[in-house]
Protein backbone atom coordinates (compact mmCIF):
# COMPACT_ATOMS: atom_id res chain seq x y z
CA UNK A 1 0.00 0.00 0.00
CA UNK A 2 1.13 3.17 -0.68
CA UNK A 3 1.63 5.19 3.20
CA UNK A 4 1.84 8.86 3.04
CA UNK A 5 3.73 9.96 6.06
CA UNK A 6 2.51 13.75 6.28
CA UNK A 7 -0.97 13.03 6.86
CA UNK A 8 0.07 10.13 10.19
CA UNK A 9 0.72 11.31 13.33
CA UNK A 10 2.69 8.94 15.74
CA UNK A 11 -0.68 7.82 17.42
CA UNK A 12 -2.52 6.85 14.03
CA UNK A 13 0.85 5.42 13.11
CA UNK A 14 0.89 3.20 15.90
CA UNK A 15 -2.81 1.77 15.82
CA UNK A 16 -1.68 1.06 12.06
CA UNK A 17 0.97 -0.90 12.68
CA UNK A 18 -1.16 -2.49 15.71
CA UNK A 19 -3.73 -3.36 13.20
CA UNK A 20 -1.04 -4.47 10.29
CA UNK A 21 -2.32 -2.15 8.03
CA UNK A 22 0.92 -1.87 7.23
CA UNK A 23 4.93 -2.61 8.48
CA UNK A 24 7.33 -0.42 10.04
CA UNK A 25 8.88 -1.13 7.20
CA UNK A 26 6.76 0.23 4.76
CA UNK A 27 6.29 2.87 6.73
CA UNK A 28 9.51 3.76 7.29
CA UNK A 29 10.19 3.34 3.34
CA UNK A 30 7.52 5.93 2.83
CA UNK A 31 9.63 8.62 5.42
CA UNK A 32 12.94 7.94 3.45
CA UNK A 33 11.26 8.52 0.46
CA UNK A 34 9.44 11.90 1.68
CA UNK A 35 12.66 12.80 3.61
CA UNK A 36 15.11 12.32 0.17
CA UNK A 37 12.57 14.47 -1.34
CA UNK A 38 12.68 17.62 1.18
CA UNK A 39 16.77 17.70 0.31
CA UNK A 40 15.78 21.36 -0.76
CA UNK A 41 14.64 21.94 2.91
CA UNK A 42 18.60 21.26 4.09
CA UNK A 43 17.08 19.86 7.12
CA UNK A 44 19.24 16.91 7.26
CA UNK A 45 23.31 17.03 8.07
CA UNK A 46 23.07 13.35 7.85
CA UNK A 47 20.55 10.50 6.40
CA UNK A 48 20.73 7.15 7.98
CA UNK A 49 18.57 5.27 5.74
CA UNK A 50 20.38 1.91 5.87
CA UNK A 51 19.96 1.89 9.71
CA UNK A 52 16.38 2.81 9.04
CA UNK A 53 15.41 -0.37 7.53
CA UNK A 54 17.38 -2.14 9.28
CA UNK A 55 15.53 -0.69 12.89
CA UNK A 56 12.17 -1.32 10.96
CA UNK A 57 13.24 -4.33 10.29
CA UNK A 58 13.82 -5.61 13.97
CA UNK A 59 11.03 -3.96 15.08
CA UNK A 60 8.63 -5.61 12.85
CA UNK A 61 9.99 -8.77 14.18
CA UNK A 62 9.03 -7.66 17.89
CA UNK A 63 5.83 -6.47 16.95
CA UNK A 64 5.32 -9.97 15.06
CA UNK A 65 6.48 -11.63 18.54
CA UNK A 66 3.85 -9.36 20.58
CA UNK A 67 6.73 -7.44 21.93
CA UNK A 68 6.26 -4.35 20.68
CA UNK A 69 7.44 -1.16 22.96
CA UNK A 70 5.83 2.39 23.15
CA UNK A 71 6.69 3.86 20.28
CA UNK A 72 7.87 0.55 18.27
CA UNK A 73 8.57 1.18 14.58
CA UNK A 74 7.60 4.98 14.57
CA UNK A 75 10.18 6.54 12.43
CA UNK A 76 11.87 9.27 13.98
CA UNK A 77 14.71 11.64 13.28
CA UNK A 78 17.75 13.19 15.70
CA UNK A 79 18.91 16.66 15.98
CA UNK A 80 22.65 16.61 15.45
CA UNK A 81 23.09 17.32 18.84
CA UNK A 82 22.30 14.48 20.12
CA UNK A 83 25.29 11.67 20.06
CA UNK A 84 24.57 8.79 18.16
CA UNK A 85 26.99 5.49 18.36
CA UNK A 86 28.48 5.03 15.11
CA UNK A 87 26.81 7.92 13.29
CA UNK A 88 28.31 11.07 12.70
CA UNK A 89 27.65 14.15 15.08
CA UNK A 90 28.18 17.56 14.34
CA UNK A 91 26.12 20.09 16.54
CA UNK A 92 26.35 21.29 12.90
CA UNK A 93 29.87 23.07 13.74
CA UNK A 94 32.72 22.49 11.60
CA UNK A 95 34.81 21.89 14.82
CA UNK A 96 33.42 18.49 14.91
CA UNK A 97 34.12 17.65 11.29
CA UNK A 98 34.11 13.91 11.36
CA UNK A 99 33.24 12.95 15.32
CA UNK A 100 31.51 9.55 15.70
CA UNK A 101 30.55 9.24 19.04
CA UNK A 102 31.15 5.72 20.05
CA UNK A 103 28.37 6.36 22.78
CA UNK A 104 24.74 7.46 22.67
CA UNK A 105 22.74 9.36 24.18
CA UNK A 106 20.59 8.62 27.42
CA UNK A 107 17.79 10.18 25.61
CA UNK A 108 18.12 8.77 21.93
CA UNK A 109 18.78 5.65 23.92
CA UNK A 110 15.33 5.46 25.65
CA UNK A 111 13.52 6.20 21.93
CA UNK A 112 15.47 3.23 20.56
CA UNK A 113 14.67 1.34 23.31
CA UNK A 114 10.68 1.96 22.78
CA UNK A 115 11.07 0.41 19.20
CA UNK A 116 11.65 3.67 17.78
CA UNK A 117 13.75 3.99 14.15
CA UNK A 118 16.34 6.42 13.08
CA UNK A 119 15.93 8.27 9.96
CA UNK A 120 18.92 10.38 10.68
CA UNK A 121 20.64 13.30 11.95
CA UNK A 122 19.05 16.66 12.03
CA UNK A 123 20.46 19.73 11.11
CA UNK A 124 20.27 23.16 13.68
CA UNK A 125 21.86 26.25 14.54
CA UNK A 126 25.96 25.50 14.99
CA UNK A 127 26.13 24.63 18.78
CA UNK A 128 22.17 25.22 19.03
CA UNK A 129 23.49 29.31 19.67
CA UNK A 130 20.90 31.05 17.06
CA UNK A 131 16.77 31.44 16.29
CA UNK A 132 16.48 31.15 12.58
CA UNK A 133 18.65 28.15 12.10
CA UNK A 134 21.07 30.46 9.79
CA UNK A 135 24.48 30.14 11.91
CA UNK A 136 24.58 26.19 10.85
CA UNK A 137 27.94 25.30 9.28
CA UNK A 138 26.07 22.87 6.93
CA UNK A 139 24.24 26.15 5.47
CA UNK A 140 20.41 27.15 6.78
CA UNK A 141 17.38 25.29 6.69
CA UNK A 142 14.42 26.08 4.97
CA UNK A 143 10.90 26.26 6.44
CA UNK A 144 8.31 24.14 4.64
CA UNK A 145 5.78 27.03 5.49
CA UNK A 146 6.72 29.73 2.60
CA UNK A 147 6.15 33.73 2.42
CA UNK A 148 2.53 35.22 0.42
CA UNK A 149 4.89 35.54 -2.83
CA UNK A 150 7.12 32.45 -2.31
CA UNK A 151 10.12 34.11 -0.56
CA UNK A 152 11.70 31.44 1.70
CA UNK A 153 11.28 31.70 5.14
CA UNK A 154 13.55 30.60 8.23
CA UNK A 155 11.96 27.74 10.38
CA UNK A 156 12.99 29.40 13.72
CA UNK A 157 16.37 27.71 15.55
CA UNK A 158 17.95 26.46 17.15
CA UNK A 159 16.32 23.22 16.51
CA UNK A 160 15.12 24.27 12.74
CA UNK A 161 15.75 21.21 11.31
CA UNK A 162 13.39 19.51 13.82
CA UNK A 163 10.39 21.81 13.24
CA UNK A 164 10.89 21.69 9.37
CA UNK A 165 11.36 17.63 9.19
CA UNK A 166 7.76 17.38 11.24
CA UNK A 167 6.30 20.38 9.31
CA UNK A 168 7.54 19.05 5.99
CA UNK A 169 5.91 15.39 7.33
CA UNK A 170 9.13 13.16 6.63
CA UNK A 171 9.33 12.33 10.34
CA UNK A 172 6.63 11.47 12.62
CA UNK A 173 8.64 13.38 15.64
CA UNK A 174 11.85 14.41 15.92
CA UNK A 175 14.04 15.53 19.02
CA UNK A 176 14.92 18.90 20.33
CA UNK A 177 16.60 20.80 22.56
CA UNK A 178 16.01 24.34 24.72
CA UNK A 179 18.01 26.52 25.91
CA UNK A 180 16.64 30.11 25.83
CA UNK A 181 13.23 28.61 22.88
CA UNK A 182 14.95 26.46 20.50
CA UNK A 183 12.22 24.09 20.75
CA UNK A 184 9.71 26.11 21.38
CA UNK A 185 9.97 29.27 19.03
CA UNK A 186 10.85 26.65 16.23
CA UNK A 187 7.46 24.98 17.24
CA UNK A 188 5.91 28.50 17.02
CA UNK A 189 7.37 29.73 13.07
CA UNK A 190 6.53 25.63 11.50
CA UNK A 191 3.41 25.26 13.05
CA UNK A 192 4.24 22.24 15.06
CA UNK A 193 3.51 21.04 18.91
CA UNK A 194 7.10 21.07 21.16
CA UNK A 195 7.11 21.00 24.91
CA UNK A 196 10.56 21.70 26.38
CA UNK A 197 10.41 19.56 29.90
CA UNK A 198 11.69 20.84 33.42
CA UNK A 199 15.10 21.01 33.44
CA UNK A 200 16.21 17.56 35.05
CA UNK A 201 13.40 15.90 33.92
CA UNK A 202 15.54 14.25 30.24
CA UNK A 203 18.79 12.87 31.04
CA UNK A 204 21.40 15.38 29.53
CA UNK A 205 24.05 13.08 28.97
CA UNK A 206 25.70 12.63 25.58
CA UNK A 207 23.94 15.51 24.15
CA UNK A 208 26.67 18.19 22.96
CA UNK A 209 26.35 20.76 25.81
CA UNK A 210 25.71 24.34 25.49
CA UNK A 211 24.71 25.77 28.46
CA UNK A 212 24.66 23.00 30.94
CA UNK A 213 21.96 25.03 33.29
CA UNK A 214 19.56 25.61 30.73
CA UNK A 215 19.85 22.55 28.27
CA UNK A 216 17.26 20.01 28.29
CA UNK A 217 16.05 17.80 25.88
CA UNK A 218 12.40 17.80 24.39
CA UNK A 219 9.91 16.02 21.53
CA UNK A 220 8.46 17.68 18.88
CA UNK A 221 5.71 16.56 16.89
CA UNK A 222 2.24 16.91 15.10
CA UNK A 223 0.44 16.83 18.22
CA UNK A 224 0.26 17.05 22.18
CA UNK A 225 -0.48 13.43 22.33
CA UNK A 226 2.30 12.62 20.16
CA UNK A 227 4.78 14.74 22.24
CA UNK A 228 3.13 12.93 25.61
CA UNK A 229 4.04 9.71 24.14
CA UNK A 230 7.50 10.73 22.90
CA UNK A 231 8.18 12.29 26.08
CA UNK A 232 7.31 9.48 28.01
CA UNK A 233 9.69 7.63 26.64
CA UNK A 234 12.31 9.88 26.69
CA UNK A 235 12.18 11.29 30.48
CA UNK A 236 13.55 9.43 33.10
CA UNK A 237 16.28 9.75 35.53
CA UNK A 238 19.98 8.72 34.45
CA UNK A 239 22.60 8.44 36.94
CA UNK A 240 25.00 9.18 34.13
CA UNK A 241 23.47 12.78 34.44
CA UNK A 242 24.28 14.91 37.82
CA UNK A 243 21.06 16.93 37.86
CA UNK A 244 18.84 14.45 36.49
CA UNK A 245 15.66 14.39 38.74
CA UNK A 246 15.32 11.02 40.51
CA UNK A 247 11.41 11.03 40.41
CA UNK A 248 8.80 8.69 38.74
CA UNK A 249 7.73 9.70 35.42
CA UNK A 250 3.71 9.79 35.21
CA UNK A 251 1.68 8.51 33.00
CA UNK A 252 1.36 11.59 30.31
CA UNK A 253 -1.56 9.82 28.69
CA UNK A 254 -3.68 8.96 31.58
CA UNK A 255 -5.32 12.63 31.73
CA UNK A 256 -4.63 14.46 28.57
CA UNK A 257 -8.01 14.47 27.65
CA UNK A 258 -8.97 15.69 31.33
CA UNK A 259 -10.35 19.10 30.18
CA UNK A 260 -9.61 22.62 32.24
CA UNK A 261 -12.66 23.10 33.90
CA UNK A 262 -11.95 24.86 37.15
CA UNK A 263 -7.89 25.15 36.43
CA UNK A 264 -6.87 28.68 36.65
CA UNK A 265 -4.80 29.83 34.04
CA UNK A 266 -2.46 32.82 34.25
CA UNK A 267 -1.85 35.53 32.02
CA UNK A 268 1.46 37.57 32.62
CA UNK A 269 0.50 41.97 32.19
CA UNK A 270 4.23 41.90 31.67
CA UNK A 271 4.00 39.99 28.01
CA UNK A 272 2.55 42.53 26.56
CA UNK A 273 4.94 44.57 25.60
CA UNK A 274 5.16 47.94 23.58
CA UNK A 275 5.06 47.08 19.71
CA UNK A 276 3.80 43.90 20.14
CA UNK A 277 2.51 42.46 16.45
CA UNK A 278 -1.35 42.44 16.73
CA UNK A 279 -1.72 39.37 15.14
CA UNK A 280 0.07 37.68 17.91
CA UNK A 281 -1.89 40.10 20.37
CA UNK A 282 -5.19 38.98 19.02
CA UNK A 283 -4.25 34.95 18.87
CA UNK A 284 -3.37 35.03 22.35
CA UNK A 285 -6.98 37.36 23.20
CA UNK A 286 -8.33 34.30 21.23
CA UNK A 287 -6.13 31.30 23.38
CA UNK A 288 -7.13 33.13 26.74
CA UNK A 289 -11.13 33.09 25.66
CA UNK A 290 -10.95 29.43 23.80
CA UNK A 291 -9.63 28.27 27.67
CA UNK A 292 -12.03 30.09 29.32
CA UNK A 293 -14.67 28.50 27.34
CA UNK A 294 -13.48 25.16 28.10
CA UNK A 295 -13.97 26.07 31.83
CA UNK A 296 -11.22 27.58 33.35
CA UNK A 297 -10.72 30.43 35.12
CA UNK A 298 -8.44 33.53 33.64
CA UNK A 299 -5.97 35.16 36.39
CA UNK A 300 -3.99 38.22 35.88
CA UNK A 301 -0.31 37.63 36.94
CA UNK A 302 2.81 39.60 37.60
CA UNK A 303 6.12 38.23 36.28
CA UNK A 304 7.80 41.79 36.92
CA UNK A 305 11.13 40.92 35.80
CA UNK A 306 10.15 39.67 32.49
CA UNK A 307 12.36 42.60 31.33
CA UNK A 308 15.92 41.49 32.31
CA UNK A 309 15.61 37.71 31.64
CA UNK A 310 17.00 38.42 28.27
CA UNK A 311 19.51 40.59 29.38
CA UNK A 312 20.21 37.88 32.34
CA UNK A 313 20.12 35.19 29.63
CA UNK A 314 22.93 36.71 27.70
CA UNK A 315 25.35 36.73 30.36
CA UNK A 316 24.47 33.37 31.60
CA UNK A 317 24.31 31.57 28.41
CA UNK A 318 27.31 32.69 26.85
CA UNK A 319 29.19 32.10 30.20
CA UNK A 320 28.11 28.33 30.48
CA UNK A 321 29.23 28.18 26.42
CA UNK A 322 32.66 29.81 27.03
CA UNK A 323 32.77 26.94 29.55
CA UNK A 324 31.78 23.87 28.00
CA UNK A 325 33.17 24.83 24.13
CA UNK A 326 36.77 24.88 25.97
CA UNK A 327 37.20 21.38 25.24
CA UNK A 328 37.25 21.85 21.15
CA UNK A 329 40.75 22.49 20.82
CA UNK A 330 41.72 19.89 18.16
CA UNK A 331 43.77 17.59 20.17
CA UNK A 332 40.93 14.64 20.57
CA UNK A 333 38.78 14.55 17.91
CA UNK A 334 37.04 16.83 15.38
CA UNK A 335 38.81 19.36 13.38
CA UNK A 336 42.46 20.25 13.63
CA UNK A 337 44.15 22.97 12.35
CA UNK A 338 47.99 22.63 12.61
CA UNK A 339 50.17 25.59 14.27
CA UNK A 340 53.90 26.39 14.99
CA UNK A 341 53.16 24.88 18.55
CA UNK A 342 50.28 24.14 20.79
CA UNK A 343 48.90 27.32 21.72
CA UNK A 344 48.95 28.40 17.87
CA UNK A 345 47.43 24.69 16.88
CA UNK A 346 44.02 25.50 19.79
CA UNK A 347 43.95 29.07 18.10
CA UNK A 348 43.77 28.30 14.28
CA UNK A 349 41.78 25.29 15.07
CA UNK A 350 38.65 27.21 16.77
CA UNK A 351 39.02 30.18 14.77
CA UNK A 352 38.11 27.67 12.04
CA UNK A 353 36.21 25.78 13.76
CA UNK A 354 33.74 27.63 15.39
CA UNK A 355 31.22 29.69 13.56
CA UNK A 356 31.15 33.87 14.14
CA UNK A 357 27.43 33.41 16.37
CA UNK A 358 29.41 30.88 18.73
CA UNK A 359 32.65 32.58 18.80
CA UNK A 360 30.71 36.17 19.61
CA UNK A 361 29.34 33.63 22.33
CA UNK A 362 32.44 32.58 23.74
CA UNK A 363 33.98 36.19 23.68
CA UNK A 364 31.30 37.26 25.90
CA UNK A 365 31.32 34.39 27.97
CA UNK A 366 35.14 34.71 28.54
CA UNK A 367 34.78 38.64 29.44
CA UNK A 368 31.88 38.49 31.91
CA UNK A 369 34.06 35.18 33.73
CA UNK A 370 37.17 37.05 33.44
CA UNK A 371 38.77 38.72 36.58
CA UNK A 372 37.27 41.92 37.71
CA UNK A 373 34.00 41.02 35.81
CA UNK A 374 33.03 38.25 37.48
CA UNK A 375 30.95 39.95 39.89
CA UNK A 376 29.31 42.49 37.87
CA UNK A 377 28.02 40.64 35.00
CA UNK A 378 27.49 37.03 35.96
CA UNK A 379 26.93 37.26 39.73
CA UNK A 380 24.97 40.05 38.85
CA UNK A 381 22.64 37.75 36.11
CA UNK A 382 22.78 35.02 38.56
CA UNK A 383 20.96 37.38 40.90
CA UNK A 384 18.59 38.54 38.44
CA UNK A 385 17.68 34.67 37.62
CA UNK A 386 17.02 34.30 41.34
CA UNK A 387 14.43 36.57 41.26
CA UNK A 388 12.60 35.57 37.80
CA UNK A 389 11.99 32.31 39.43
CA UNK A 390 10.52 33.89 42.66
CA UNK A 391 8.39 35.66 39.90
CA UNK A 392 7.11 32.13 38.67
CA UNK A 393 6.65 30.62 42.20
CA UNK A 394 4.93 33.28 43.09
CA UNK A 395 2.44 32.95 40.17
CA UNK A 396 1.85 29.79 40.85
CA UNK A 397 0.41 30.26 44.07
CA UNK A 398 -2.02 31.51 42.49
CA UNK A 399 -2.34 29.66 38.75
CA UNK A 400 -2.23 25.98 37.55
CA UNK A 401 -0.66 27.00 34.25
CA UNK A 402 0.47 30.29 32.68
CA UNK A 403 -0.19 31.07 28.89
CA UNK A 404 1.54 33.55 26.58
CA UNK A 405 2.72 34.05 22.99
CA UNK A 406 5.63 31.56 21.85
CA UNK A 407 7.57 34.19 19.70
CA UNK A 408 6.66 37.60 18.84
CA UNK A 409 6.58 36.98 15.37
CA UNK A 410 6.05 34.44 12.60
CA UNK A 411 8.65 32.85 10.75
CA UNK A 412 10.56 35.77 8.66
CA UNK A 413 12.46 35.76 5.58
CA UNK A 414 16.42 34.41 5.61
CA UNK A 415 18.51 36.80 6.23
CA UNK A 416 16.01 39.51 7.90
CA UNK A 417 17.53 39.31 11.50
CA UNK A 418 21.52 38.46 10.58
CA UNK A 419 22.75 42.18 10.33
CA UNK A 420 22.65 42.65 14.28
CA UNK A 421 22.98 39.57 17.12
CA UNK A 422 20.84 41.53 19.72
CA UNK A 423 17.30 41.42 17.16
CA UNK A 424 17.98 37.92 16.72
CA UNK A 425 18.05 37.43 20.61
CA UNK A 426 14.81 39.03 20.46
CA UNK A 427 13.46 36.30 19.15
CA UNK A 428 13.51 34.47 22.39
CA UNK A 429 11.73 37.22 24.55
CA UNK A 430 8.70 34.95 25.73
CA UNK A 431 10.92 31.38 25.88
CA UNK A 432 13.96 32.55 27.61
CA UNK A 433 12.55 33.44 31.39
CA UNK A 434 11.13 29.49 31.60
CA UNK A 435 14.43 28.32 30.95
CA UNK A 436 16.32 31.15 33.67
CA UNK A 437 13.45 29.48 36.00
CA UNK A 438 13.93 25.68 35.11
CA UNK A 439 10.25 25.43 34.19
CA UNK A 440 8.55 23.01 31.65
CA UNK A 441 7.15 24.75 28.64
CA UNK A 442 4.98 23.67 25.81
CA UNK A 443 4.05 25.78 22.23
CA UNK A 444 0.84 24.32 20.71
CA UNK A 445 0.09 25.93 17.18
CA UNK A 446 -2.59 27.40 17.14
CA UNK A 447 -3.29 29.75 14.22
CA UNK A 448 -2.26 31.86 10.75
CA UNK A 449 -1.51 35.00 10.61
CA UNK A 450 -2.57 36.97 7.62
CA UNK A 451 0.37 36.18 5.65
CA UNK A 452 -0.83 32.59 5.69
CA UNK A 453 2.10 31.70 8.06
CA UNK A 454 1.25 30.15 11.93
CA UNK A 455 1.70 31.31 15.12
CA UNK A 456 1.74 29.28 18.38
CA UNK A 457 0.83 29.68 21.61
CA UNK A 458 3.25 29.01 25.14
CA UNK A 459 2.25 27.42 28.01
CA UNK A 460 4.20 27.05 31.44
CA UNK A 461 3.47 25.09 33.56
CA UNK A 462 4.78 24.32 37.44
CA UNK A 463 7.99 22.06 37.50
CA UNK A 464 7.53 18.53 36.85
CA UNK A 465 3.88 19.52 35.76
CA UNK A 466 4.37 18.49 32.34
CA UNK A 467 1.16 16.15 32.18
CA UNK A 468 -0.83 19.16 33.09
CA UNK A 469 0.61 21.47 30.38
CA UNK A 470 -0.34 18.70 27.70
CA UNK A 471 -3.81 18.62 29.13
CA UNK A 472 -4.31 21.80 28.60
CA UNK A 473 -2.00 22.22 25.37
CA UNK A 474 -4.37 19.88 24.53
CA UNK A 475 -7.23 21.43 25.17
CA UNK A 476 -5.69 24.50 23.15
CA UNK A 477 -5.06 22.38 20.31
CA UNK A 478 -8.62 21.11 20.28
CA UNK A 479 -9.93 24.40 20.16
CA UNK A 480 -7.72 25.85 17.83
CA UNK A 481 -8.30 22.82 15.32
CA UNK A 482 -4.91 23.61 13.57
CA UNK A 483 -5.19 21.71 10.38
CA UNK A 484 -3.30 23.91 8.09
CA UNK A 485 -0.49 21.85 6.16
CA UNK A 486 2.31 23.58 3.71
CA UNK A 487 2.05 23.26 0.29
CA UNK A 488 5.05 20.60 -0.72
CA UNK A 489 6.85 22.92 -3.03
CA UNK A 490 10.10 20.96 -2.11
CA UNK A 491 8.80 18.30 -4.28
CA UNK A 492 9.74 18.85 -8.05
CA UNK B 1 31.49 49.96 30.02
CA UNK B 2 32.79 49.35 26.37
CA UNK B 3 35.45 47.62 24.90
CA UNK B 4 38.40 48.73 22.44
CA UNK B 5 40.07 46.46 20.19
CA UNK B 6 42.81 46.05 22.51
CA UNK B 7 40.82 44.52 24.84
CA UNK B 8 38.97 42.33 22.37
CA UNK B 9 42.00 41.04 21.39
CA UNK B 10 43.13 40.04 24.66
CA UNK B 11 39.89 38.54 25.15
CA UNK B 12 40.31 36.25 21.75
CA UNK B 13 43.91 35.38 23.01
CA UNK B 14 42.15 34.22 26.52
CA UNK B 15 39.38 32.63 24.70
CA UNK B 16 41.86 31.05 22.19
CA UNK B 17 40.56 32.49 19.45
CA UNK B 18 42.46 33.16 16.35
CA UNK B 19 40.93 36.40 14.90
CA UNK B 20 42.14 38.21 11.53
CA UNK B 21 42.85 41.78 12.50
CA UNK B 22 39.30 43.24 10.40
CA UNK B 23 37.91 40.50 11.91
CA UNK B 24 38.30 42.37 15.28
CA UNK B 25 36.85 45.19 14.34
CA UNK B 26 33.78 43.83 13.49
CA UNK B 27 34.24 41.82 17.34
CA UNK B 28 34.59 45.10 18.88
CA UNK B 29 31.49 46.66 18.00
CA UNK B 30 29.57 43.20 17.52
CA UNK B 31 30.41 42.77 21.38
CA UNK B 32 29.73 46.48 22.96
CA UNK B 33 26.25 46.09 21.25
CA UNK B 34 25.68 42.90 23.58
CA UNK B 35 27.25 44.85 26.32
CA UNK B 36 25.18 47.78 26.06
CA UNK B 37 21.62 44.82 25.88
CA UNK B 38 22.52 43.72 29.02
CA UNK B 39 23.67 46.37 30.76
CA UNK B 40 20.22 46.98 31.85
CA UNK B 41 20.73 44.58 34.63
CA UNK B 42 22.38 47.10 36.41
CA UNK B 43 19.01 48.74 37.16
CA UNK B 44 17.66 45.59 39.07
CA UNK B 45 18.40 45.87 42.74
CA UNK B 46 19.23 42.67 43.66
CA UNK B 47 20.36 43.48 47.36
CA UNK B 48 19.86 40.44 49.86
CA UNK B 49 19.84 38.40 46.79
CA UNK B 50 21.25 35.10 47.00
CA UNK B 51 22.57 34.25 43.17
CA UNK B 52 21.11 31.26 41.92
CA UNK B 53 23.23 28.07 42.38
CA UNK B 54 21.21 25.41 40.87
CA UNK B 55 17.42 26.07 38.96
CA UNK B 56 16.29 22.80 40.78
CA UNK B 57 16.69 22.64 44.69
CA UNK B 58 18.78 19.62 44.42
CA UNK B 59 21.50 18.14 46.22
CA UNK B 60 24.35 16.52 44.50
CA UNK B 61 24.50 12.80 44.75
CA UNK B 62 27.23 10.58 45.82
CA UNK B 63 28.43 7.44 44.70
CA UNK B 64 30.71 5.14 45.98
CA UNK B 65 34.45 5.46 45.41
CA UNK B 66 34.73 2.91 42.54
CA UNK B 67 36.16 2.29 39.51
CA UNK B 68 32.70 1.79 37.29
CA UNK B 69 34.50 2.15 33.75
CA UNK B 70 37.74 2.50 31.75
CA UNK B 71 40.23 0.31 29.37
CA UNK B 72 38.53 1.36 26.27
CA UNK B 73 41.53 3.24 24.73
CA UNK B 74 40.56 2.41 21.66
CA UNK B 75 37.21 3.97 21.69
CA UNK B 76 38.75 6.99 23.69
CA UNK B 77 41.25 7.31 20.82
CA UNK B 78 38.86 6.45 17.65
CA UNK B 79 38.23 10.52 17.04
CA UNK B 80 41.79 11.49 17.39
CA UNK B 81 43.00 13.83 14.65
CA UNK B 82 46.36 12.15 15.50
CA UNK B 83 48.01 9.74 17.27
CA UNK B 84 50.79 7.18 18.51
CA UNK B 85 49.55 3.86 19.48
CA UNK B 86 47.41 4.69 22.31
CA UNK B 87 48.38 8.34 22.44
CA UNK B 88 46.88 11.73 21.17
CA UNK B 89 50.10 13.68 19.50
CA UNK B 90 50.25 17.66 19.69
CA UNK B 91 53.20 20.09 18.80
CA UNK B 92 56.02 19.55 20.44
CA UNK B 93 55.14 21.66 24.10
CA UNK B 94 58.83 20.54 25.80
CA UNK B 95 62.21 21.19 23.90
Amino acid sequence: MSIDPATLTIASALEGLAKKEFTSVELTEACIEAMQAAKPLNAMITETPDKAREMAKASDARRAKGEAGLLDGIPLAIKDLFCTEGVLTTAASHILDGFHPTYESTATANLWKAGAVMLGKLNLDEFAMGSSNETSYYGPVINPWRGKNGEKLVPGGSSGGSAAAVAAGFALGVTGTDTGGSIRQPAALCGITGIKPTYGRVSRWGIVAFASSLDQAGPMTRTVRDSALMLQAMAGFDPKDSTSVDLPVPDYLANLEGGVKGLRIGIPREYRMDGMDREIEALWEQGKAWLKEAGAEIVDIHLPHTHYALPAYYIVAPAEASSNLARYDGVRYGLRVPGKDLIEMYENTRGEGFGREVQRRIMIGTYVLSAGYYDAYYTKAQKVRTLIKKDFEQAFQRVDAILTPTAPNAAFPLGAKTDDPVTMYLNDVFTVPVNLAGLPGLSVPAGLNGDGLPLGLQLIGKPFDEAMLLRVGRTLEKAANFTARPQAWWRQ
Amino acid sequence: MSLDRTAVAKIAKLARLKMEPERLDAMTSELNRILSFVEELQAVNTENVEPMTSVMPMKLRMRDDVVTDGGNAEAVLKNAPQRQGDFYTVPKVVE
